[in-house]
């Protein structure tokens, strides 16, 4: 196999993998801000559940819980999808991790919030929401920047988990081509390609971080 | 008119008493000063009275109206559509002025007027630029609070308060976090307001300052009004605690 037809191969993981990424992203982020609310709530069976929930998707491996979600279905209510549930199931599965990291760092970010904020805005006669949306999470936003970024990096090299339930992201691609080419370079590859796109993450972050810094 | 009037305030905190009974009124024009040793709760009658904290017992009245009235156990608030109104009587000054960092000070004083008030934005950034400009704060409309010298912040804080047109303003220890140099440019505006006859009430360590823009001074301690009158005879009493008191910051 020449080296385009391999690039070629890790370019089709590599799209699976992205897509992993975003999605993840997207629902993740603002799941997490509801978990986290749940969690700061003052009702005590939401605080609870909410608590018991980040405790146990946080305490268990990810890799075990792409499993669970996969083929729960099947051996709990003998439901049987089509192939298009392995990538329905790895995103649902990487929503619900990543949900209960970011809501604990929503979490400190807002408990991190001076209260002053909070009464200068009630004595103007802020609403609540407004006091929120407008004073409170712009603010919150950008103290949580760096546990943000560290995540998401971490989530770019988790993608690779999907492995576990056969979903073609660019790690099962590489693995597939250096079995058959009995070659370690497609790993190799891959792992710049890794790099890469963290490289960029990092930039991105890094940009968006220095636009904030206008206010300390 | 009475702008505010507090019948028989009572506050606890858990186990804690802080304020054991205490009434209070003031006047429209006039500026009432609240001194007392640190501890004595004049801090939380000024955060009862904002509504930052709940009465335990007594009335809170705002222009006549009853936002909190005694039932005989406890206080009982009024409506929350009949408490927003209330906010809009009272500003409130805070010790560290709590201004919001990731505005402009342009935008800290016009954003309450666009956000709450309704105004359009070109109203509110005329009401605003009219109240920077009386407060020598103009140039500083683009600057960020943390660019700021503490004096400044203040005056912005201040000004933010003004905006919105209050009838009484309060102050929570506006200089305390100042040293004497930034104390003095923040006094000078609160000087300024008194000549204008705005109403306020001050808590303040500031006794000389007192003396001079009050109409009238209350000293309080352990949750009490010790005593309450005009700031000459305040100044000049037979009560030896007071005396004391005062005399340690002449010194």
């Amino acid at each position: 196999m020449s080296f385009e037809v391999m690039l070629q191969q890790l370019c089709i993981g590599f799209t699976a993998t992205l897509k992993i990424f975003f999605f993840t992203l997207l629902f993740s982020l603002p799941l997490g801000m509801i978990i986290a609310f749940g969690r700061m709530s003052k009702n005590f069976v939401i605080r609870s559940l909410s608590k018991l929930y980040i405790s146990v998707l946080r305490g268990t491996p990810l890799m075990l819980q792409l499993m669970v979600v996969y083929f729960a279905p099947y051996y709990a209510f003998e439901l049987r999808f089509g192939s298009g549930y392995r990538f329905i199931a790895v995103i649902i599965a990487f929503v619900l991790n990543y949900a209960a990291y970011f809501a604990e760092i929503y979490r400190s970010g807002i408990e991190s919030m001076p209260l002053g904020q909070y009464e200068a805005a009630k004595v103007l006669g802020y609403s609540k929401s407004k006091t929120f949306f407008k004073i409170i999470l712009p603010q919150v936003i950008k103290k949580i920047l760096p546990p943000i970024t560290n995540e998401t990096i971490t989530l770019v090299k988790d993608t690779s988990l999907a492995q576990v339930i056969a979903f073609a992201e660019m790690f099962t691609m590489a693995e597939r081509v250096a079995a058959r080419e009995s070659s370690i370079m497609p790993l190799f590859v891959a792992g710049v390609f890794y790099y890469i796109f963290n490289f960029i993450v990092m930039f991105v972050m890094e940009r968006i971080e220095k636009k904030l810094s206008y206010y300390r | 008119m009475k702008v505010l009037e507090i019948n028989h305030m009572k506050k606890s905190f858990g186990d804690l008493q802080v304020i054991s009974d205490i009434s209070l009124s003031v006047e429209e024009g006039e500026v009432l000063s609240i001194i007392g040793p640190s501890g004595s709760g004049k801090s939380t009658v000024l955060r009862c009275a904002t509504m930052l904290e709940t009465l335990d017992g007594g009335d809170l009245i705002y222009s006549g109206q009853y936002i909190a009235t005694d039932d005989g156990e406890k206080s009982v608030y009024c409506a929350k559509s009949e408490l927003k109104k209330a906010y809009r009587q009272f500003g409130l000054v805070f010790q560290n002025f709590n201004l919001f960092p990731h505005y402009s000070v342009l935008k800290n004083v016009m954003d309450p007027l666009v956000c709450v008030e309704k105004l359009s934005k070109k109203e509110a950034e005329e009401r605003a630029m009219e109240l920077l400009a009386k407060l020598g704060l103009e140039d500083k409309r683009d600057a960020y609070p943390c660019q700021l010298s503490g004096g400044q912040q203040q005056r912005v804080s201040i000004a933010r308060a003004l905006a919105m047109q209050p009838k009484l303003l309060f102050f929570d220890e506006p200089t305390s976090a100042l040293d004497p140099e930034l104390t003095g440019e923040v006094l000078k505006v609160i000087k300024e307001l008194a000549k204008e006859k705005m109403t306020m009430i001050i808590v303040t360590h500031e006794m000389q300052f007192a003396r001079e823009i009050s109409d009238r001074i209350i000293f309080m301690e352990g949750g009490v009004i010790v005593e309450e009158g005009a700031p000459e005879a305040l100044f000049a009493t037979e009560n030896g605690r007071i005396k004391d008191f005062i005399g340690k910051f002449n010194a």
